[in-house]
């Protein structure tokens, strides 16, 4: 038993590193799933992480502060929607702009919160339950925002595959010409889908500066937006291997922050490149399948509609 | 029963009936072409109504804005004599339109339940909506499993979804866009024995299509656009399939000559030829043989999606066989290992089925396009860089030889219309006179002026020796031009047959898949030869 | 309401008319942000983009800056042509640094005159060598080129630490994060005396010179054919494959002498940050220079102003140097809008007439 006890913080600690992946990269899937691919997650994780520290440090509040992180996500996939869908831009460019625009923004807006702490969001508490050991704390020991990203993933999963709403979405996502010819607003639902992925990929950045750093410093994110990308790819669209993805890429970056810790005999920043690597790796072992990415993907990922006749 | 039904009426009130869909004055221009202008015509109830007309006369447009897709400039559409404004499709759905689209409005990874739920409002109800899709797929003799994905479909029983998908709408009216395009004539007539029921249970239909032969046995009242115009409103019973052709057409177009074939030595022989599909749910091709001679016209008919775009790629070397150099041979000469570079210098030519960016780049100049296919056959290089005045005269000697209208050899492809753009595409391939030109739809979507020149410079480039090979869905245009016939069905081909022994019953029974040969296929002494 | 007409012919005006636009926009943008900032908007700006210029030093150093950004952004414009997004040149850059540097370390006591242009050749190597693995990886196992060289990015960057923390420490730097200094053959040669200019603004202008003669050649058609119609581009015969490798092979062996010629020029040793970014930059250089070798120069001059202009401001009116970042993304966003003017006409419709 005493061994399950020493697991216990590490798997405390993979879920802290996790939950932000997984709220990025569901919010990117439903993104996707309407046939736009984002690729500017990590400007929206970072200028969400930004907003929720300053909301939270402002309001005293980190329910505030998640507000505040998902407005921003927002607000950046809004600008994002606007040049893609609106005007057309090519989604790849205006991907790489808003990570760029994301970073250099909260460069500039940050420098005044480097350095300063705010509190932690709370952890659920149930008399009884949280204490059984081991699984006491993990299952009915966390914050909120865990609970909610599970719920999230669920909801998600739920709608695509059960609802109209969902349904809807997919047929965007796999041909925009049917849709249009049936008379579905494909613009607009793409600008709600995009800016449902801005607020999911601000939340996944409120977590990283709320919980798990928690602290604000420049570039904060470091690639995660790029790993949430990776991880969209990773589920062939599907939600429920999302969290598979999330949870391993989350016990990757603890087991070598850990071991870096205990002072294991290789050089820090080889164990820092691990997630990277694995994001390679797993990459490869899913794209080589190239029938199954093309069952899978959105057939109309990447492409611009513009209704002209 | 309304008074301005009585007056701006476009027919001479023959039938009885108030109109179910009277469209008055619709105009519609866009950026250089006005695509319908004033446009008049009733569709009265339980008739069915033929919009005929060419590639580019307006019709698709016509439809659309009857459907909600397109706003009219100006004129306006009444419905039971009330004006209505069609702003969406979910309009027209509700007034009780149906729509069967030309190219299909599916959603290919999802399952027909799921595409036919999202043409039909209401609440979400699978197990209810499964139901229904398969009472009415039966009663109407369209049957459909709910739950298969579209993707896995063959064009025609994609057809059925759409038809379906309408049918539960209960419409009142129902529109279909060229539906036989698709379809081979067995399941053409399924349609049209629908379509005749439909029409018993009092719905209208419109129905359009350029094939005068449909229209002639299927609709009561017509409407003919030219150039955008209404030119005639006719009951096409009375008609003569000539006397429709010149409505259309303006003027009467003689079909193209072709002197007496002579045929010549094979240029271009195919083996055994077997390769996997590269899509999800495309046929691989089973052992594809045949020789095609100097001086003929071979088609090859079939329905969209049985290998013609495999066949295609593994014919302009697209996609390579490396291991078997004698699968394919021109003038004797092995090429299957060859990729479309090497195959051009051993004198082969193509057209792709699609123009838009396979055949041609939209976003390059008709200069950059010349280039595109002739740079090796034509040597508009010299120490890698591009000799852009050979490469300007070149071109424009393709545009003044077919008549391509543009701005200018310097225009973007995309700048010009279907038909323009094709016979560019077919007059460039055509001047790097090829030993063995292989074209697909070589007329698809094409107006038919254009039509009648391309199949004119193919019929003169096989009569100068070439051979040329069709690969088409149009069987009229087959029967027009080709000397021989051979069907693609699932991946195989058929034994080729003279085009003048064949019937469409027994050429539609190949494209559907049964492989019994009706004919016997001509001897073909040189292929066995060939192959030991 | 707006609403987009397509044009029916691109409009050849407005390729060149929009990155002018864009930057006009960016310099409004800009005053906004200063004024909201607090600072006058017209002598902000002039510190800006204005004052940086006005001396023989502002100049020497403008040409420093975008010496790397004009050579990374050549190669990344070669790929961005045909659809290859190689977003990874900060990686090779870095590796390229790191090889390159690595020979100066390793023979830090050389002479040799084939000293540097051993170091450059190696740096070129690295660079292609980093941008071979998405090469490979892409074409191999259909992988997502703009992930796995983003993902080697990072992966670069961690190396360099790395050696510049332990084995390539310089033995005699006081346990900074250092290596030893370049030995002199080892360093490029100053061109201007007194400035920091140097020969690698010869390597930039080749790289312009060779990427216009290709851009004529069948290289070039190849590149722009992949790009706008892929399905073209196979019928026609080309290799999308070997345009593959060559694209990411060309930016990466760019991105690697752009690399090698900073640590052999203006810094004169590896450290752990060699680069502010330019690897990132140079992506908007090729896009603000429409993918064209000469629109790259100019572009890449504009953005080494940001960079210059961003430290004038911070010295003389305590701006951030973050400034820089946000101005290239707002530069960034403002072309890519405009660029919509290209294909489309913008009709303004007003009350009734947007029916």
């Amino acid at each position: 038993m005493s061994g399950f006890e020493h697991l216990t913080p590490l798997i405390l600690t993979v879920i802290t590193a996790s939950t932000p992946l997984l709220f990025a990269a569901a919010g990117e899937l439903v993104t996707e799933r309407s046939g736009v691919l984002n690729l500017g997650v990590e400007g929206l994780m970072v200028t969400g992480a930004l907003a929720a520290f300053a909301g939270t440090y402002v309001s005293g509040s980190a329910i505030i502060g998640v507000l505040c992180g998902a407005l921003a996500g927002v607000l950046m996939a809004l600008v994002f929607a606007a040049l893609t869908l609106s005007l057309l831009a090519n989604q790849v460019a205006t991907g790489l702009a808003l990570t760029i625009f994301g970073l250099g923004l909260t460069s500039l807006l940050g420098s005044g919160f480097i350095g300063v702490t705010v509190e932690n969001l709370p952890k659920l508490y149930i008399p009884g339950l949280s204490e059984i050991p081991v699984l006491g704390p993990i299952v009915f020991g966390q914050d909120a925002m865990v609970y909610l990203s599970f719920a999230c993933v669920g909801g998600i999963g739920w709608v695509l595959a059960r609802t109209r709403v969902g349904l809807i979405l997919r047929a965007v996502g796999a041909s925009h010409d049917s849709a249009h010819a049936l008379g579905y607003p494909v613009i607009r639902i793409r600008y709600m889908a995009t800016m449902f992925g801005g607020a999911m990929g601000g939340i996944a950045g409120s977590y990283l500066s709320l919980v798990y750093t928690p602290m604000w410093a420049e570039n904060l994110t470091a690639g995660r937006g790029w790993i949430a990308l990776a991880l969209v790819v990773f589920s062939t669209w599907r939600p429920g291997r999302l969290v598979v993805g999330a949870y391993l890429f989350g016990a990757i970056t603890v087991i070598q922050l850990h071991a870096q810790g205990l002072g294991v005999a290789v050089p820090s920043q080889f164990l820092s490149m691990t997630p990277y690597l694995v994001t390679i790796m797993v990459l490869v072992v899913i794209s080589r399948d190239r029938l199954k990415i093309q069952l899978n993907a959105p057939a109309c990922l990447g492409r611009s509609f513009h209704p002209a006749q | 029963m309304d008074e301005h039904n009585d007056k701006n009426k476009p027919d001479d009130g023959r039938r009885a009936g108030a109109p179910l869909l009277e469209a008055r004055g619709l105009t519609k221009a866009f950026p250089g072409v006005i695509a319908n202008d004033t446009v008049s015509f009733i569709i009265r109830p339980g008739e069915v109504h033929a919009l005929l007309g060419e590639n580019g006369a307006g019709k698709s447009t016509l439809v659309k804005m009857m459907y909600g897709l397109l706003r009219p400039d100006e004129g306006e559409l009444f419905w039971q004599g009330r004006p209505v404004q069609m702003d969406k499709p979910s309009t027209a759905r509700a007034l009780g339109i149906g729509m069967v689209f030309q190219h299909l409005s599916l959603f290919e990874p999802l399952s027909v339940l799921e595409n036919v739920a999202l043409a039909v409002p209401g609440k979400w109800n699978p197990k209810a909506l499964r139901k229904r899709i398969i009472e009415v797929s039966t009663a109407y003799g369209l049957p459909l499993e709910p739950d298969r994905i579209v993707q896995s479909m063959s064009v025609g029983e994609r057809q059925r979804i759409e038809v379906v998908r309408c049918l539960l709408q209960d419409p009142q009216l129902l529109i279909l866009d060229e539906p036989t395009s698709v379809l081979t004539p067995q399941e053409a007539d399924q349609l049209f024995a629908t379509l005749d029921k439909l029409s018993a249970e009092g719905r209208s239909i419109l129905y359009i299509s350029h094939k005068l032969h449909e229209v002639r046995r299927l609709c009561s009242g017509a409407t003919v656009l030219r150039e955008g115009r209404v030119v005639a409103h006719c009951d096409p019973r009375e008609e003569t399939p000539g006397s429709l052709a010149e409505l259309m057409l303006g003027t009467r177009i003689a079909p193209p000559s072709r002197a007496s074939t002579r045929r010549t030595t094979p240029r271009l022989r195919v083996f055994n030829v077997s390769a996997t599909s590269s899509r999800a749910f495309g046929f691989d091709l089973k052992d594809i043989s045949f020789t095609l001679h100097g001086g003929e016209i071979l088609g090859i008919a079939g329905i969209a999606g049985n290998g013609q775009n495999e066949l295609m790629k593994v014919l302009t070397g697209e996609t390579k066989l490396d291991h078997e150099a004698d699968a394919i041979r021109v003038d004797g000469a092995p090429v299957a290992h060859f990729g479309p570079i090497h195959r051009r210098l051993c004198g082969m030519a193509f057209v792709p089925e699609e123009r838009n960016d396979h055949a041609a780049a939209l976003n390059l100049a008709l200069t950059d396009n010349t280039f595109l296919t002739g740079f090796s056959k034509l040597r508009l290089t010299r120490g890698g860089m591009i000799r852009s005045r050979r490469t300007l005269e070149h071109t424009k000697r393709v545009v003044d030889t077919y008549g391509v209208r543009t701005a200018g050899p310097r225009a973007d492809a995309g700048s010009l219309s279907g038909g323009n753009l094709q016979k560019f595409v077919v007059g460039r391939e055509i001047m790097q006179a090829p030993e063995v030109l292989i074209v697909a739809q070589p007329t698809w979507g094409v107006d038919a002026g254009a039509a009648l020149a391309i199949r004119q410079a193919l019929i003169d480039l096989a009569a100068t020796g070439s051979a040329v090979l069709i690969i088409s869905q149009d069987l009229d245009e087959i029967f027009a031009i080709c000397d021989r016939i051979a069907v693609m069905s699932e991946g195989r081909l058929s034994p080729p047959v003279p085009v003048a022994q064949a019937t469409t019953e027994e050429i539609g029974l190949l494209m559907g898949g049964v492989h019994a040969p009706t004919i016997p296929p001509e001897p073909e002494p040189e292929q066995r030869e060939a192959a030991t | 309401m707006i609403r987009l007409v397509p044009r029916r012919q691109r409009s050849r005006a407005m390729v060149w008319g929009a990155p002018l636009l864009a930057v006009a926009l960016t310099l409004i943008t800009g005053g906004l942000t200063f004024a909201i900032m607090g600072k006058p908007m017209g002598a902000a700006l002039f510190t800006f983009f204005v004052q940086p210029l006005t001396s023989v030093y502002g100049v020497s150093e403008l040409i420093v800056k975008a010496s790397p950004l004009v050579l990374i952004g050549i190669g990344l414009s070669l790929g961005f042509r045909a659809n290859v997004w190689n977003i990874g040149a900060e990686g090779q850059y870095t590796f390229g640094a790191i090889l390159g540097g690595g020979i100066a370390i390793f023979f830090h006591d050389s002479t040799s005159p084939f000293l540097l242009p051993a170091m450059l050749i190696a740096g070129a190597v690295g660079g292609m060598a980093w941008a071979a693995i998405p090469a490979f990886l892409r074409t191999r196992f259909n992988a997502n080129e703009i992930l796995v060289s983003l993902m080697l990015t990072y992966v670069a960057v961690l190396l360099l630490s790395y050696l510049v923390h332990g084995p390539w420490r310089d033995p005699d730097g006081y346990n900074f994060p250092e290596s030893r200094l370049f030995p002199e053959a080892g360093t490029m040669p100053v061109l201007i005396e007194g400035t920091r200019v140097h020969m690698g603004v010869f390597f930039a202008l080749i790289a312009v010179g060779v990427a216009l003669l290709l851009g004529k050649g069948l290289t070039g058609f190849k590149l722009k054919l992949v790009g706008l119609a892929p399905e073209a581009a196979r019928f026609a015969g080309f290799s999308e494959t070997r345009i593959i490798w060559f694209a990411l092979l060309a930016g990466g062996g760019l991105a690697g002498l752009a690399g090698v010629i900073e640590v052999a020029g203006p810094i004169g040793q590896l450290i752990p940050t060699i680069s502010p970014g330019y690897g990132f930059t140079a992506i908007i250089v090729a896009f603000l220079g429409r993918l064209h070798p000469v629109g790259v120069l100019l572009a890449g001059l504009v953005m080494a102003l940001t960079y210059l202009g961003g430290e004038t401001a911070q010295i003389e009116i305590g701006v951030p140097a973050a400034v820089t970042g946000l101005f290239q993304g707002f530069l960034l966003f403002y072309l890519l809008a405009c660029d919509v003017l290209i294909r489309y006409r913008v009709h303004i419709l007003i009350g009734k007439a947007a029916r």
